[in-house]
């Protein structure tokens, strides 16, 4: 032991004598203030790269005029690189946004003067950005011209959105085509629709104009609709999950009503559907039936569905649209809860809201991230960024999305979206035909996929005061689904 | 031709920054100074690069003669300082004074950028706060009587800034300022300095808690002049200090902490208090929340600073006179904007290896009442750093300070040089410390082998 004492000592002795600290509190200060400084660079370093492109884009950023007036707008191209909107120098020096396809993308791709929308406000930082190599800028300089605006490539198909542009003819409504799988948008259309060429000339008419057209709204995304029977998608998941995904004890009888002390429902156009299981009264579209398991499902269970469903809240999009409302609280009065189930009443959904959750249901319950922007590339087509799909989350189970599928697969072979039976690839879906006033006019819905074992193209449709889903909504799906399959 | 220029200068701007700031922390590793000569003299040849790289980039974006005229007096004046400070002082901190020259030109660049005349007006200070200081190291270094006036500097401190408080006129809606023939002072800035003597003369032989308390009170009623004027960001700086000091002073933690909680407790009553401060704090949470009124000038700051990117979009290549009282306030976003994010930030460790010179210049001197003041002198620097950077960009609540040597503002600028001289003067006297003791040391050693030697001869 006292050797080891003194080894140690004698040890201490050949190190250098320690230093004495001078002054505990110069160091902690010090210390203090370097680690303060290191936090808030690092802070001022992520902040200011982080919110880059909301910061430019805030309207009170005098900013944008400064890119402007160095780079002329980028260009704007569909998945195949069919120019969608360019600018070019007129005669007058000043320069023109042209949209080769007219009216046809007015709202995805949307407008840059008066305000933007769509793409154009959505992907502005990148279209006011140049990019170009300095030899191309130079180049540019040289010719007297600006600097070229970097080139943004969407996720649009031109064949989609002129079939689903021409499916909904003279018709309001609101097309959305996306592939579930990846989230991409392949054709989104809403009607009344302008002609972005002539924005600023039509613009204060538009503003003015009352007659409920709204012809600037983009009602795929910022359309609040009843969603009708479309919504028993939701009502059959809370049952579902309120039955550990046990269906088969589920009977009743329909004969057209349903009373629940003073509330009733009534089937569409009084029909009478007769006995029917969980599967049939999601096929024919009973809405007695689905009144009935409406009330049969937890308040708690069908909240939860609700809000797990991203209604009430934000969706994960770039551009502007409209939360969906649906409300189911404890102190919901049975008739509402009723009216909810079937999808009528105060409940209000986006199209675009409904596409996503036939998305996840394709994807077997992961909702991918639905975006537009594929990819921004420089005149010298160098990337700037490029969107790769990503998940946004899971909104149901594996399981569940195979109950739903084949509940979806019934409505086409046995239900109310026959018109698409029979084909050379198996579609599911769902109809809807929504009331929105006293008189029984009805919007004609449909939201589905195909083929329905291994989904690639999903479609939400609906044709404001069109009639039934089936007879109005349910053709333009197929004639998009043969688009896209090629069927001649 | 032009946009060659800028975008080469783009990237060369910065590049000269890093290696200056790198041979910043670098000149740090070596405690002898004559090691450090090529640093610093390498130094020095890059504050001049960046000035030649910057106004050519002025002139190619301008076309402007007459900053080539300002261009060559500025270099003029930035040679004499460096050189006469050099001779003059040759056992005084270079880092420091080439710290200095670097911000002070990059303070050039950017306000002849934002605004001639004001440049030109500043150009002016600096000349002639740098006549002024370099009288002031010697004047630290031989007068040890500044230690006896304790109480006097109380009672000028607390008369200058509350005679304004009293009379002084209304600027953004705090008193802050008054004007004596056409020159306008602010005095909370020049009662710093004269605090610092205050705190220092009051602590370095306090031994009993009677006269921390007193002390304590004295600085109390600074803070709370400072804060009845609305100058917030002075009354903080000064709190900040007197912590600082008292801290320091003790060495015990237990007054830090308690101070700390009394400045929060306090903060929270201001807050509760005062309507213009909640506007702040709302303003700081939520800029955009009311982007047309009280969150406009930060959301502009936030603009500026973001859309420059990592590489800025060059000197009139953005907008920074969209900033209110960019030059003031927010020049660090205008330089953000302009040079860049990568720039700024160098910038900033420029500042922080000042910060560090001081505070190991008091850490290494023995007389403690220098060491105060140069600790002190050293948190009010970097406290003041951090209340205009982390206030423009959102990591605080804005107080409306000025970046010390950057921004524009006679007073602001002609304190801090002052400020830095002082700690000039006492790096000599520690300078002088440690001669002293080397030779001292050297004597014992040579006194010691002669007794051994004696001794030798007596065994003989």
């Amino acid at each position: 032991m006292k050797m080891r004492e003194e080894l140690d000592r004698d040890k201490g002795k050949e190190k250098k004598p320690k230093k004495k600290i001078k002054s505990y509190p110069i160091l902690v200060i010090s210390g203090f203030y370097i680690v303060l400084f290191a936090a808030m660079l690092f802070y001022i370093a992520r902040y200011s790269y982080v919110n880059r492109q909301t910061l430019m884009n805030n309207n009170y950023n005098k900013r944008q005029q400064i890119l402007l007036a160095q780079n002329s707008r980028g260009k704007i191209l569909s998945r195949n690189g069919d120019v969608l909107a360019y600018t070019e120098e007129g005669s007058d020096g000043k320069d023109k946004r042209v949209y080769p396809y007219g009216k046809e993308f007015a709202h995805v791709v949307g407008y840059a003067s008066n305000g933007k929308a769509g793409i154009e406000a959505s992907a502005n930082y990148y279209l006011i950005n140049s990019g170009a190599e300095l030899a191309t800028k130079v180049k540019f300089d040289a010719e007297g011209h600006k600097y070229p605006g970097d080139t943004v490539t969407t996720t649009l198909d031109v064949t989609l959105q002129e079939v689903a542009y021409n499916a909904l003819s003279a018709r309001k409504g609101a097309i959305i085509v996306s592939n579930p799988k990846t989230g991409e948008i392949l054709a989104m259309v809403s009607k009344p629709d302008f002609d972005p060429n002539y924005i600023a000339q039509e613009w204060d008419k538009m503003l003015a104009d009352d007659s409920g057209d709204a012809q600037l709204l983009n009602r795929a995304t910022q359309g609040l609709y009843p969603p009708g029977s479309t919504f028993k998608i939701i009502t059959a998941l809370a049952y579902l999950r309120d039955n550990n995904n046990d269906y088969s004890g589920y009977k009743y009888s329909c004969n057209g009503k349903f009373k629940d002390g003073e509330d009733v429902i009534s089937c569409y156009h009084g029909e009478n559907h007769g006995g029917v299981d969980f599967i049939t009264s999601f096929a024919k579209s009973c809405n007695t039936s689905f009144a009935n398991i409406g009330l049969s499902v937890s308040q708690k269970t069908f909240n939860q569905t609700l809000e797990e469903l991203m209604f009430n809240s934000e969706l994960p999009l770039s551009i502007a649209y409209t939360k969906s409302s649906a409300t189911y609280d404890q102190d919901t009065p049975r008739g509402e809860i009723m009216q909810l189930s079937i999808g009528q009443g105060t409940t209000g959904m986006s199209p675009i809201h409904l596409n996503m959750i036939t998305c996840a249901i394709a994807n077997g319950g992961v909702l991918m991230k639905p975006y537009l922007v594929q990819s921004v590339t420089t005149e010298d087509k160098k990337t700037v960024a490029s969107f790769e799909p990503e998940t946004y989350k899971r909104l149901m189970t594996k399981e569940e999305t195979d109950i739903l599928t084949s509940m979806m697969v019934a409505v086409v072979e046995k239900g109310t979206a026959s018109k698409l039976k029979g084909l050379s690839y198996t579609a599911a879906g769902k109809t809807g035909s929504a009331e929105f006033n006293s008189n029984s006019d009805s919007h004609a819905w449909f939201t589905g996929f195909a083929p329905a074992d291994d989904p690639e193209i999903c479609v939400t449709i609906i044709v404001e005061n069109a009639g039934s889903g089936g007879s109005y909504a349910v053709p333009i799906a197929k004639r998009i689904f043969d688009a896209y399959f090629g069927v001649e | 031709m032009e946009l060659y220029v800028t975008e080469i200068a783009k990237f060369v701007i910065p590049l000269i920054l890093f290696v200056y700031t790198l041979e910043a922390f670098l000149s740090f590793r070596h405690k002898n100074e004559d090691q450090n000569k090529v640093l610093y003299i390498s130094q020095v040849i890059l504050i001049f690069g960046m000035q030649i790289a910057c106004f050519i980039e002025i002139i190619a974006r301008t076309g402007k003669a007459k900053y080539l005229f300002f261009f060559g007096f500025q270099i003029l004046i930035f040679v004499s300082i460096v050189v006469l400070f050099y001779i003059i002082y040759p056992d005084g901190n270079k880092l420091i004074i080439n710290n200095a020259c670097m911000l002070l030109s990059i303070s050039m660049i950017i306000l002849t950028r934002i605004s001639y005349d004001k440049a030109v007006k500043q150009f002016f200070i600096i000349t002639f706060s740098f006549i002024v200081g370099f009288f002031i190291p010697a004047a630290i270094f031989r007068y040890n009587l500044l230690k006896r006036f304790t109480w006097a500097y109380a009672a000028i401190g607390i008369a200058a800034i509350g005679v304004v408080l009293l009379l002084g006129a209304t600027t953004n809606g705090s008193k802050i300022a008054y004007t004596i023939a056409g020159i306008t002072f602010q005095p909370s800035e020049f009662v710093k300095i004269v605090f610092l003597f205050f705190m220092a003369g009051a602590l370095y032989k306090a031994e009993s808690i009677w006269e921390l308390f007193l002390a304590s009170i004295v600085a109390a009623v600074h803070v709370i002049i400072l804060v009845l004027s609305k100058d917030l960001g002075s009354a903080l700086i000064f709190f900040i200090i007197y912590l600082a000091m008292i801290y320091i002073s003790t060495e015990n933690i237990g007054y830090l902490v308690l101070g700390l909680f009394f400045g929060a407790f306090a903060s929270v009553v201001a807050y509760k208090l005062f309507r213009h401060i909640q506007v702040r704090v709302a303003a700081w949470r939520d800029p955009f929340g009311d982007i047309e009124g009280t969150g406009y000038q930060l959301s502009q700051s936030l603009f500026g600073i973001s859309s420059g990117g990592w590489f800025g979009l060059g000197l009139y290549g953005g907008m920074p006179s969209s900033i209110p009282y960019v030059e003031q306030d927010f020049i660090f976003s205008a330089i953000a904007e302009e040079f860049g994010v990568i720039f700024a930030i160098l910038m900033t460790l420029v500042c922080i290896s000042t910060f560090v010179a001081i505070m190991q210049t008091s850490y290494f001197i023995k007389d403690k009442y220098y060491r105060l003041i140069a600790s002190g002198a050293g948190v009010a620097y970097i406290f003041q750093t951090f209340l205009t950077i982390g206030g423009g960009s959102k990591f605080i609540p804005l107080t409306g300070v000025t970046l010390p040597l950057v921004s524009y503002g006679g007073t602001s600028v002609f304190v801090t040089i002052l400020l830095l001289m002082i700690v000039e003067g006492i790096y000599m006297i520690r300078v002088d410390e440690r001669n002293i003791a080397i030779e001292k040391h050297r004597k014992m050693m040579q006194e010691r082998r002669s007794f051994e030697d004696e001794g030798r001869v007596r065994q003989r």
